[in-house]
């Protein structure tokens, strides 16, 4: 063999590796993917997300309480959590010296790596043990502190993106500093922070740990904040672990509807990001 | 350069500083109304942190500060009752990249500036913006598109319509840091046309590479060399018989 056989046999080996690598990586979410189709498509019809859970034993129903229950969770963390997020960031990326940024930094890498099931005892505790009754606005309250410290960082990170020539150019104009900082150093990183914001909203709409110790869950279809409420991971964790067959049915489908929506938020931070390059483009 | 004109600014033992370091060292420099002011020198020479230090931007960077004074129409503008950002709108300035804001529309790049004293009249907006473009010699080309983002122009444009944003809130003093090092021979001749009819109505202070340049626009001419002001004089004089071996080593290239 000479040595180009050799070289050539090498970089198919790496090459093969590293494929190899990438199946493994991607191939257990398709599965996932793949056996919530299977399982949960068959019990997805209209009713399911417009109507109420049925009794046991019966067939049909819907999960219209967890969807709307999901949703108004994670609404209410996201306008908790992005506003500080964000804020948070822009301090951190626009006075990086400060100790106030370096302090904000550590503690949003420490919060980044906390199981989500401790801030919900901390949700817990601060407001659920002191009411003595499950509330969804506690379920929000958690949610939004496992988002500030994603939202915070991906923030710096995208206004460190934003060249200091334009940062210049508008002191230079006779702007002050905070208004340089909102006008055109955050206006010009805005769809970069929208896309980590939307990502991070994903990511937590799926949080089971933390809901089971603050909105718990709840039969009927409620939108009072102050009280238990229904949400889909929730549905997921009661009826997989319930005795009946049709739960399990109800649950795969529950799933589905869970990865569907956060599906959409994904997609809808792809787009953000692909109109922020179009936008460049001119 | 007739000494009984009262100069647009003027430095006085202007030392700038990064820490410890003085990149700009103990510079008394005057600059006339209505002339166009060419500073030169090497790399690091310090002639880019004078430029910055006379509109406070050498303050923003990293362990900026300095020592001397800089007078604007005989106020020194270090002192603490002058405001920074009044400071500025009197001396705008244009950087060596072309720095239109990515995410507003040309028309709205050129009345950046304008935004700042509170809401104007729509009508005086829209003349304000048409005239700075014009004397900027951008319009021509974007009056069918002023509504569209400002980063589609070309690098030439660009630079032009920072011109524009600059002119536009009416300084009296425009800074030009190294205005054409990113633009090509023909963009670079618009920049220097423009600089030669702008100074009708403003005082400029232009930092170059391009000795040619300085030749081309500029009054006078001052020479810097590692942060001290070498020479200062009419330009024909720098370039014909300067009086510092220095400074005549730079301009027939033997280093530099």
């Amino acid at each position: 063999m000479n040595r180009r056989t050799i070289r050539r046999a090498r970089s198919n080996i790496m090459v093969g590796l590293m494929i190899g690598a990438v199946i493994v990586a991607v191939l257990p979410l398709l599965f996932i993917l793949g056996s919530l189709i299977l399982r949960g498509a068959s019990s997805l019809s209209v009713a399911f997300f417009t109507r109420m859970p049925v009794p046991a034993g019966e067939t049909g129903g819907g999960v219209l309480h967890a969807i709307v229950g999901t949703l108004l969770i994670v609404g209410v963390a996201a306008l908790m959590g992005v506003p500080i997020g964000m804020g948070a960031g822009l301090h951190a990326a626009e006075y990086p010296g400060s100790k106030l940024s370096w302090t904000a930094r550590f503690v949003a890498d420490v919060m980044n790596g906390t199981p989500s099931i401790v801030v919900g005892v901390f949700a817990y505790t601060l407001v659920v043990a002191p009411q003595k009754h499950y509330s969804a606005f506690a379920g929000s309250l958690a949610l939004a502190v496992l988002m500030v410290p994603m939202i915070m960082r991906s923030t710096e990170e995208l206004i460190k993106l934003v060249p200091n020539s334009l940062r210049e150019a508008a002191l230079a104009l006779g702007y002050a500093r905070w208004r340089t900082s909102l006008t055109i150093v955050l206006r010009t990183a805005l769809p970069g922070i929208v896309t980590g914001s939307l990502l991070a909203i994903a990511r937590v709409a799926g949080e089971t740990a933390p809901l089971l110790l603050t909105a718990l869950g709840n039969q009927y279809f409620s939108v009072d904040l102050n009280g238990p409420m229904e949400t889909l991971p929730h549905v997921v964790y009661k009826y997989a672990t319930g005795p009946y067959e049709e739960w399990h049915q109800f649950a795969w489908a529950a799933a589905l509807v869970l990865i569907m929506v956060v599906l959409v938020l994904s997609i809808a931070a792809r787009i953000a990001t692909r109109q922020r390059f179009g936008g460049a483009r001119g | 350069m007739a000494d009984d004109i009262q100069p647009r600014m003027r430095t006085r033992n202007l030392t700038a500083y990064y820490g410890t370091n003085a990149a700009v060292k103990a510079v008394t420099l005057q600059f006339a109304p209505n002339q166009v002011h060419a500073l030169i020198g090497p790399s690091g020479c310090g002639k880019s942190t004078f430029l910055r230090s006379l509109n406070r931007m050498h303050e923003m960077s990293v362990g900026g500060w300095i020592t001397g004074q800089v007078h604007l129409d005989n106020e020194n503008v270090y002192t603490p009752e002058v405001s920074v950002i009044q400071l500025r709108r009197r001396v705008g300035m244009v950087f060596q990249k072309p720095t239109p804001f990515p995410t507003k529309s040309i028309y709205d790049n050129v009345a950046a500036g304008l935004m700042l004293d509170g809401k104007r009249p729509r009508a005086e907006l829209d003349e304000i913006v048409e005239r700075s473009l014009r004397r900027a010699a951008l319009w021509d080309e974007v009056k069918d598109r002023l509504k569209t983002s400002a980063i589609a122009l070309s690098g030439g444009q660009q630079q032009r319509l920072c011109l524009a944003r600059t002119i536009a809130p009416e300084p009296e003093v425009i800074l030009l840091d190294e205005p054409t090092a990113s633009l090509d021979p023909q963009g670079t001749q618009r920049i220097e046309e423009l600089v030669f009819e702008l100074k009708r109505d403003f005082t400029i202070i232009i930092v170059t590479h391009n000795m040619q340049q300085a030749a081309r626009t500029s009054d006078t001419t001052t020479f810097f060399y590692l942060g001290a002001m070498i020479e200062h004089g009419p330009t024909s004089q720098i370039f014909t018989t300067p009086q510092n071996e220095q400074t005549e080593a730079y301009i027939t290239g033997r280093f530099g």
